[in-house]
């Protein structure tokens, strides 16, 4: 009778655990999936030629470097825009972080992070885009950095709130102004932390292309002024993806290469930044 | 402000429709008989959003689970790094795979043994087509997995050692002990995760938009072309020739700021519960 009951609770016991063993492999499979067919197509596709050449009609060989320098030059507009107001908030929602304005203005943050990425390209759209009548690069840039800002804000928050209040108080002992103790000692000391934040949250809109659709559209051509449009890597991957031509298909295999290898050597770098610094600062 | 400027733009249809327009199922942009309605994409949405969540939310706790409570503890340094990854594959990516690898796949296996073993089911019917429905709902949870793991591994970690050892110590096997010490003190962790994986399914927009196969019409079948809201905008923002189109299409976008507005909501209120839960059981 009870050997029964062990036995069936033996059972039971490997049956579960074999289950949630194979859900780790179903998890694992697409990932795996994912990140060899990339490497694989996008390898096998990927030529000098194509990132350092204009995109071409159907049947010569293009490339596809002007949209890895827009990609790039996005992310610059991007990652200028949310730089102060992103510290700002930060530094607020610190210092103040009793007043009812802070929880609110975190409340929003939170609402903005949740958005989805494509109706933030709507919204741009309709404050920039109609007012300006044409599409343009600053417009993309700013729906990225909209993006990029609750990302942005929070981390510069958490690396504010690690100075300890005692280099604040020291500061003000030693009789500076706010303004100067805040610039000088608090900024500084929160400067890496705030820096890997800041490329973290680059690295999170990189590939992004919903927002990027009605912004800053796609052009053909190298990327000449703010007020155009210009082609960028996600939004060029997806007009591809979905054309007709094999031709094409195999270019944006290799744009997700890149686009991927861009990403990720992106997010080592900044890790290895900031454990280098931390680990200096450790030391003495 | 989001909602004042996304109202503004959409002023046109929403005087046009009004409220009607949740129910109305045409969707004509025909500039002889324009009619807009948004019902086909709403249920595309919420159909596309809870299927996939059906999907991954098992399989995501599951193997949390098992991440968290049979994996090696030198091992989960390793499996938080590839969510890492995924979680930073753009979803431009994951929809690139998903026509070139995942779609063949669907057409090719998937759908003759569905059609096999359940055709009975109207659900199961149909052409195989591998784009679609179904693929739609396969990307999706594949890009829900890294959220609902890495959050449901977060509220496991946070359940104290000392139940577990509890639990043991009673003579529970190791699965009664998952069971009734780690994921029903979690509990309100696992539908936080869940809540925020069904927001960011609900936005997602490139990934869905290159595999639904884009069809404006609500059928039964999984294995149809649908489209949601979020790939309506993206693919027809940029040809909307008439203002009612264009303003039909930024009501749609406000309709999904309200409803991811919702569910964000929700997740932050049960996120919460549960991190000022974890901190009081630390203090006892």
């Amino acid at each position: 009778m009870t050997d029964a009951r062990i036995a069936y609770r033996r059972w039971k016991n490997r049956v579960g655990l074999s289950l949630m063993a194979l859900a780790v492999a179903l998890c694992l499979v697409p990932v795996v999936s994912v990140v060899f067919t990339v490497i694989a197509n996008g390898a096998s596709a990927l030529r000098w030629r194509l990132l350092t050449h204009l995109p071409a009609p159907v049947g010569e060989s293009g490339g596809i470097a002007n949209a890895i320098i827009g990609s790039a030059l996005l992310l610059v507009i991007a990652a200028t825009g949310s730089v102060p107001v992103g510290i700002a908030l930060g530094l607020y929602l610190v210092q103040r972080r009793q007043r009812p304005l802070a929880r609110v203005a975190r409340l929003v943050l939170d609402v903005i992070s949740g958005i989805p990425a494509i109706v933030v390209g709507v919204f741009i759209y309709t404050i920039i885009v109609l007012p300006m009548h044409h599409f343009s690069m600053l417009a993309g840039g700013l729906a990225l950095g909209m993006i990029m800002l609750p990302v942005f804000a929070r981390t510069s928050e958490e690396a504010l709130r690690g100075i300890p209040t005692t280099v604040h108080e020291g500061g003000l002992a030693l009789g500076l102004p706010r303004r100067r103790v805040i610039l000088r000692l608090v900024l500084r000391a929160a400067m890496p932390a705030v820096l890997t934040g800041l490329f973290l949250a680059v690295a999170r809109v990189a590939g992004e292309a919903a927002p990027l659709m009605f912004t800053s559209l796609s052009d053909t051509d190298w990327p000449r002024s703010p007020l155009g449009p210009v082609a960028s890597l996600p939004v060029l991957l997806y007009t591809y993806a979905i054309s007709p031509f094999d031709e094409w298909h195999r270019q944006a295999w290799a744009a997700a290469l890149v686009l991927m290898a861009m990403i990720l050597t992106f997010r080592l770098v900044t890790q290895a930044y900031g454990r280098w610094r931390y680990g200096r600062k450790a030391a003495p | 402000l989001f909602l004042v400027v996304l109202a503004y733009g959409a002023w046109p249809a929403i005087r046009a429709y009004g409220l009607g327009f949740l129910f109305d199922m045409e969707w004509n942009p025909n500039p002889e008989h324009e009619r807009y309605g948004a019902l086909v994409f709403v249920y595309g949405t919420l159909v596309s959003s809870f299927a996939a969540l059906a999907v991954a939310a098992p399989v995501g706790i599951a193997a949390a689970a098992f991440i968290s409570e049979a994996l090696y503890p030198k091992l989960r340094g390793t499996v938080a790094l590839v969510i890492d990854i995924l979680a930073t594959v753009p979803s431009v990516v994951y929809g690139l795979w998903g026509i070139f690898v995942l779609a063949p796949w669907v057409r090719m296996s998937l759908q003759p043994f569905l059609a096999k073993t359940l055709g009975f089911l109207p659900l199961f019917q149909g052409a195989h087509r591998g784009l679609g429905m179904l693929c739609a709902i396969l990307v999706l949870s594949i890009m829900l997995l890294p959220i609902i793991v890495s959050i449901s591994l977060d509220s496991m970690r946070a359940v104290p050692a000392t139940y577990r050892e509890a639990a043991l110590a009673l003579g529970a096997t190791r699965m009664e002990t998952i069971m009734m010490a780690v994921l029903a003190p979690a509990r309100s962790g696992l539908v936080g995760a869940c809540i925020l994986a069904l927001g960011r399914a609900l936005g997602e927009t490139m990934a869905v938009t290159m595999v639904i196969g884009n069809a404006h019409r609500i059928s039964v079948s999984l294995f149809a072309p649908a489209n949601t809201i979020a790939s309506t905008i993206a693919n027809e923002f940029s040809e909307a020739t008439t203002d009612l189109y264009s303003a039909s299409l930024i009501y749609l976008a406000l309709l999904l700021f309200l409803l991811t507005l919702m569910v964000n909501l929700a997740a932050r209120l049960l996120v919460r519960r549960l991190w000022s839960g974890a901190k009081e059981n630390t203090h006892a």
